[in-house]
């Protein structure tokens, strides 16, 4: 009963005669033609709306006009070098059984090793370190095992590394290759003649890919730790120099770059190469000494784009400050009715833009150290809150409110210091004063400030 | 624009501590550069005002589906001056699916005109002479077909014009190529330290090369930097203005706080 269930099939249990007769009428409730019940079943045992499978195509071809039977029939494959007999069952139409070679014998594929003749060993191929019957049998390992070398390193009888057999392999090639062809230049195109196999170099960078596979987690931080501390030490480096002599040419660009290569390289080297300069800068400088890097990297390229050299010296600029700041700066400049990117670089207007962005930078630092100011300031007005009911609400109003640079060309909104001081006279207040500041709402220019 | 009247402008000439080059105009004698025998002068720099963009005709009635407009690609001197005093050869590198998608034009003026449908990325690459610098240099420029307001009317007799203006920068130019280009309108000439001299410069080999009476001109648009100039001086003053005031903030809540501290601290 439970697989009728899940069957989808209808419970009733009918007698088989009654079944028979019942069965055409529900066919085509249970089922539809041309699938088997399990088929549908897996459906869910509902007709899908649109049917995936052309049901009339299903189980209703033609019957066709050839005659098809399997038979048990032998064969050879032209990829074995022997004349070995095989079976296999063979589709055969109208007694003809299938001709060709067997289908998969063109995928018997190999490797074009060549091979030199003792002549040619003897005119071009010697070297001293390796015999020529270690050579011979090289290359029929690479002939036998298709160029898998580390395969062939494995079986070799002498111990050679797999870098060492490549280049002996592939030397070799390359000098008969060269020998062989009637003129240098038509062998110049070959992938063996064009890229000759440089030992040193996959030695260095296998045992670099070692080492970067095996770091540990751990290793891994100290990794990041270093990089970072390199670049703050070059840029404090160049820092110097460039406070100091500012005529020098800067290398220490390469410095950080230097320092990241012999990191990927292997934490080995890495520790030996970063020296801690004894001379550290202070941070206030840090601003300067980014432009003179900047200019002095300028230099070097010799050309280059204004709009470029002004982007990087906004970066260089605004580097110490944060997103949030930058994008400020950027309102603030749009607020201006400034182009965030000059229409027209000239010199002139370059510098000009860069002297107000780190002008605005300035007015936002400046900013925020008012409200520092006036939290701190409040802050120890709150000493007793019972003598002052109304400050600390106000205080921290304006402690919270963003104390944006509204340029005079959006609003012209007055500031009343006086007046408000007037107004917010509290009991016990110490002085008046230091309240008005506090109280300010968000800065609007008025004309006549200017 | 000719040579140093260009930097002495506005007057703020001579407070230029700014300036990314501000020592180019203080400059010392240059050390001899070893390589090539070639005299530079460090800590100067000349510049060449460009204005690169392209030019799009609707082809209206003639447009087919893969060539609906005509366009022009071109960088020329800022003032529709002769570029090749500089430029050697301009390589523009089209998108793959024009024949031959690098073309090289060896004269001035230094465009390339083709037709087509689609708006893409055209790198362009300058090349100059030997004198002037070894390395190319690579602008890129989204080419425009269709008009901002996607609305209007498309005109086969107005074009799509979008230009941007900009100025190559050479650093520590050689003396031949400042002997060679002193007195050319297409470069803004730098400053010399006091006492060079340059030897007059050849006139006999001038081609003309500028854009002055290109058939483009009419649409050509003209970059004035004294509007950006007024602009960013005006808001200079007002941010200058609000620093000036905030310091005065500052300073009185310092005080301030400094008289609040002993009583009010808990």
């Amino acid at each position: 009963m439970d697989a009728k269930d899940i069957l989808g099939l209808p419970k009733t249990p009918l007698p088989i005669t009654q079944e028979k007769k019942s069965r055409p009428q529900k066919d085509s409730q249970r089922k539809p033609d041309g699938i088997s019940r399990e088929v549908y079943a897996l459906t869910g045992g509902l007709a899908p709306l649109m049917p995936s499978i052309d049901v009339s195509q299903l189980k209703r071809r033609p019957p066709s006009d050839e005659k098809i039977t399997w038979q048990w029939l032998p064969f050879t494959s032209s990829a074995r070098k022997d004349d070995l007999q095989l079976y296999h069952w063979a589709r055969v139409v109208n007694g003809v059984p299938p001709t060709g070679d067997y289908s998969f014998a063109k995928y018997n594929k190999s490797v074009d090793v060549i091979r030199y003749t003792d002549e040619e060993y003897e005119k071009y191929l010697t070297d001293p370190t390796w015999t020529k019957e270690e050579t011979d049998q090289l290359f029929d390992f690479c002939e036998r095992f298709d160029l898998r070398f580390i395969i062939i390193a494995d079986r070799f009888p002498t111990s050679r590394t797999v870098e060492e057999l490549k280049d002996r392999y592939y030397s070799v090639s390359r000098a008969i290759l060269i020998a062989r062809a009637p003129s240098p230049g038509e062998v110049a195109g070959h992938p063996l003649v064009k890229e000759p196999y440089n030992v040193s170099q996959e030695t260095e960078r296998k045992r670099a890919l070692s080492m970067v596979l095996s770091q540990t987690k751990h290793q891994e931080r100290k990794d990041a730790e270093v990089i970072a501390e390199a670049k703050r030490i070059a840029e404090s480096r160049m820092a110097a120099q460039g406070v100091e002599e500012p005529d020098l040419p800067v290398t220490s660009d390469i410095g950080p770059e230097n320092a990241e290569k012999a990191i990927g390289h292997g934490d080995a080297i890495s520790p030996s190469n970063v020296h801690v300069p004894s001379a550290a800068v202070a941070p206030s400088t840090s601003i300067l000494a980014d432009n003179t890097s900047t200019l002095a990297s300028l230099r070097m390229l010799r050309v280059y784009l204004r709009t470029y050299a002004l982007e990087q010296m906004v970066q260089a600029a605004s580097s110490s400050a944060g997103l949030r700041t930058i994008k400020r700066v950027e309102q603030t400049l749009q607020d201006l009715g400034v182009n965030l990117k000059p229409k027209v670089p000239t010199k002139a207007v370059c510098a000009e833009h860069l002297e107000l962005r780190k002008e605005i930078l300035t007015l936002l630092n400046l900013q925020k150290q008012l409200q520092y100011k006036e939290a701190e300031g409040s802050s120890f007005r709150d000493g007793s809150y019972g003598d002052m009911p109304g400050t600390p609400k106000r205080s921290l109003r304006a402690a919270d409110q963003d104390r944006t640079f509204v340029p005079d060309t959006i609003s012209f909104g007055g500031e009343r210091v006086g007046k408000r001081e007037q107004k917010r006279k509290g009991p016990g207040r110490v002085s008046e004063t230091p309240s008005s500041p506090a109280h300010k709402r968000p800065r609007k220019l008025k004309a006549s400030d200017l | 624009m000719i040579n140093s009247s260009s930097s002495k402008k506005h007057g703020t000439d001579q407070q230029e501590i700014s300036g990314p080059t501000a020592k180019s105009q203080r400059a010392q004698m240059g050390k001899p550069e070893e390589s090539e025998n070639k005299k530079r002068l460090k800590d100067v720099e000349i510049s060449v005002p460009i204005v690169f963009g392209n030019a799009a005709f609707w082809l209206g009635k003639k447009a087919s589906d893969y060539q609906s407009h005509k366009w022009t690609v071109y960088v020329r001197g800022a003032t529709n001056e002769d570029l090749s005093v500089v430029v050697k050869r301009a390589v523009f590198q089209l998108h793959s699916s024009f024949n031959n998608p690098t073309r090289v034009v060896e004269s001035a003026p230094f465009e390339l005109s083709e037709s087509g449908w689609g708006e893409f990325e055209i790198a362009i690459t300058l090349y100059f002479h030997s004198d002037v610098c070894e390395k190319p240099l690579n602008l890129f420029h989204h080419l425009k077909l269709y008009p901002e307001d996607e609305s209007g009317p498309m005109s086969t007799k107005k074009p799509v014009v979008v230009e941007f203006y900009d100025e190559i920068v050479f650093t520590e130019p050689s003396e031949s190529f400042l002997a060679r280009v002193q007195n050319h309108p297409a470069v803004t000439f730098p400053r010399l330290p006091a006492g060079f001299t340059l030897p007059p410069p050849d006139e006999s080999k001038r081609n003309r090369g500028d854009t002055k009476d290109h058939p483009l001109s009419q649409w050509f648009l003209n970059f004035s930097e004294a509007d950006e100039l007024l602009q960013l001086a005006a808001a200079r003053q007002q941010v200058q203005a609000h620093i000036a005031k905030l310091r005065r903030q500052i300073s009185m809540i310092d005080g301030q706080n400094q008289q609040l501290k002993p009583p009010s601290d808990q």
